[in-house]
């Protein structure tokens, strides 16, 4: 299948990454390729074999339902790019 | 150049022991060695006074005799891993001036044991690359050249400030990550060993996440020894990782018994790719002669699904990379480039914030999980890694461990095999399988290529025996006798 500029600027668009005309163009030759080559797992016979969703057989953990961390909100912060009044901030969003 | 930054891990500790020098001896020896390797470009932080303290206290507990396991050692941190204080970028302009306020569960085993911290070394940006050229701080040189050709090679990747500061005895060994490679393709480039241990042996906390059913922590040491000894420290059941193995912890050094009578040794005929370089086939079947040498049996084994471990891997690793990689929004930690709306701000930051290769996985990954694709591509990829998986199963009924080559050519130079992602990626060939099953696998440096820079073998074991992996490997080691040395030892001139 055919991956065209519209479809890179789609993605783009969904992985909230800002992209120019150019680099699409660029990335929809780019991706091409690589998911021509990737395409080749159409090939293997599947019929009946069940998708790997965990890499060692295990059961998922369980714990019990407490807190173990937090009241570190400073520690946070110091980290953010930008903070006001012991929280993160970010441009407008209710109008 | 000291006579200390040549020891071992394993020896420096005796060493140490044996109170034939101080922590603080070869604490200063080595941090003398970073600033001489600046030239590699290795490390992006030094960190010569939380070394020189670390080494104290060690001093205090060797004198009284309360010298823990690595006490006293310097070691190279991979700059993925998070450290408490210490700028940590994973090789991206957008965790620029982050400092983590905890530390990665790996790292605190480590300091926990007594080892001291000499810095944290370049990486491929998120760990994406086998060359070490997509970190946002500069390519890495390795330490090594071609024979009569000063033109400046590839340490491999990602882990290749790791490996370059090992090489360079820059750093007694490093801590690495590998996901498709990562810890082994560099090992084999810089003449070094490098573990991957079972996925779960090591946790994943703290470790900034590329692919998180694929990464998995491991040592990179110049000898199997000082892996076994640094791999005791690394690993052992997390609660903090979902996925962390609540498995016994055997002792790894008590493994490298040299003795491998009996044990079958799988040779994977798939292995023999096509335009494979022929002193690559020769080393590997001189791999094949030093085993059985030592009592052991190779058996032909099928793996058959070979062919598309890297077309599931460059499934796989960019979907869950895109999806881990949403955090970096410009919100609450890094780089931040301000924008009119809240996307606007998001779509700027990571647009800045992340290099080519990562955008380009980001957008892969997006688009193999966007709806109408995910169950042509995804779990497409999800039933195939199932059945590369089950290879090993089968070839596991009979042998006890595999032997194949590291990589499929040795370190080659900057700027060559740029232009073609595939190209690149088909330097994971032997290795991301072994993700894709969560197997361990070592690379020990085995010989030189004509040009005389170092090829590994790798020695894959079967889930949770990195016992056999290491007394294998290390019969390897033994048989190979390598010591070659890069051309760069740093503070030699």
């Amino acid at each position: 299948m055919a991956l065209d500029k519209a479809t890179v600027a789609r993605i783009a668009s969904l992985a909230r990454i800002k992209m120019g005309e150019e680099e699409q163009t660029r990335m929809a030759d780019e991706l091409n390729h690589l998911i021509t080559w990737i395409e080749q797992l159409a090939e293997v016979d599947t019929t009946g074999v069940e998708a790997m969703t965990s890499v060692v057989h295990m059961k998922n953990p369980m714990r019990e339902d407490k807190v173990t961390d937090g009241g570190i909100r400073d520690k946070l912060l110091a980290n953010a790019p930008n903070e006001a009044r012991g929280f993160f901030t970010v441009p407008k969003v209710v109008e | 150049m000291s006579a200390l930054t040549e020891l071992g891990l394993a020896e420096a500790r005796d060493g140490l022991r044996a109170k034939k020098f101080s922590a603080r001896e070869i604490t200063e020896d080595h941090i003398k060695a970073v600033e001489a390797a600046r030239p590699l470009n290795a490390y992006l932080c030094e960190t010569p006074e939380k070394a020189l303290a670390m080494a104290a206290a060690s001093d205090e507990r060797l004198a009284k005799g309360e010298g823990k396991p690595l006490d006293g050692l310097p070691l190279a941190i991979k700059d993925l891993f998070c450290t408490e204080g210490v700028p940590t970028t994973a090789g991206s302009k957008i965790l620029e001036g982050f400092k983590p306020p905890y530390e990665s569960t790996v790292t605190s085993q480590l300091w926990r044991d007594g080892a001291v911290m000499l810095g944290k070394v370049n990486l491929d940006e998120f760990a994406m690359g086998s060359a070490n050229i997509t970190s946002a701080y500069g390519h890495v040189e390795n330490p090594w050249r071609r024979k009569g050709d000063n033109h400046a090679l590839v340490p491999g990747g990602s882990s290749g400030g790791s490996a370059a500061a090992v090489a360079a005895r820059a750093a007694l060994a490093a801590t690495g990550t590998d996901t498709g490679g990562s810890i082994r393709q560099p090992a084999a480039f810089c003449g070094l060993v490098g573990l991957k241990p079972t996925y779960g042996r090591c946790s994943r906390w703290g470790v900034v996440a590329f692919a998180s059913s694929l990464d998995q922590a491991g040592p990179m040491t110049r000898s199997v020894r000082d892996a076994a000894v640094m791999l005791q420290s690394m690993a052992g059941y997390d609660p903090k990782d979902s996925t962390s193995a609540n498995v016994p912890l055997p002792n790894f050094e008590a493994a490298l018994t040299g003795d491998i009578r009996g044990m079958r040794i799988g040779i994977p005929r798939e292995y023999r790719i096509d335009g494979m370089p022929a002193e690559i086939e020769t080393l590997w079947e001189r791999g094949i002669e030093w085993l059985k040498a030592a009592g052991a049996t190779p058996v032909e084994v099928s793996l058959k699904m070979t062919e598309y471990a890297l077309p599931v891997y460059y499934i796989i690793a960019p979907a869950e990379a895109s999806s881990n990689l949403a955090r970096y929004d410009g919100e609450r930690f890094g780089k931040r480039v301000n924008g009119d709306t809240l996307d606007a701000m998001y779509e700027n930051t990571r647009a800045e914030g992340f290099g080519a290769e990562v955008r380009r996985r980001i957008l892969i990954g997006t688009y193999v999980l966007s709806a109408g694709y995910y169950d042509a591509y995804y779990l497409k990829a999800q039933k195939v890694r199932a059945l590369i998986a089950q290879d090993f199963d089968k070839a596991f009924e009979s042998c006890d461990a595999l032997l194949t080559p590291t990589a499929p050519s040795a370190a080659f130079g900057i700027g060559e095999k740029f232009d073609n992602p595939i190209q690149m990626y088909l330097n994971d060939v032997f290795t991301v399988t072994v993700n894709l099953a969560g197997l361990p696998g070592i690379s020990v440096p085995a010989g030189l290529s004509s040009e005389g820079l170092p090829l590994g073998l790798q020695v894959i074991g079967k889930a949770f025996d990195e016992e056999s992996v290491l007394r294998v490997g290390q019969v390897i080691e033994q048989a190979a006798q390598f010591t070659a040395k890069p051309a760069f030892i740093a503070g030699e001139a």
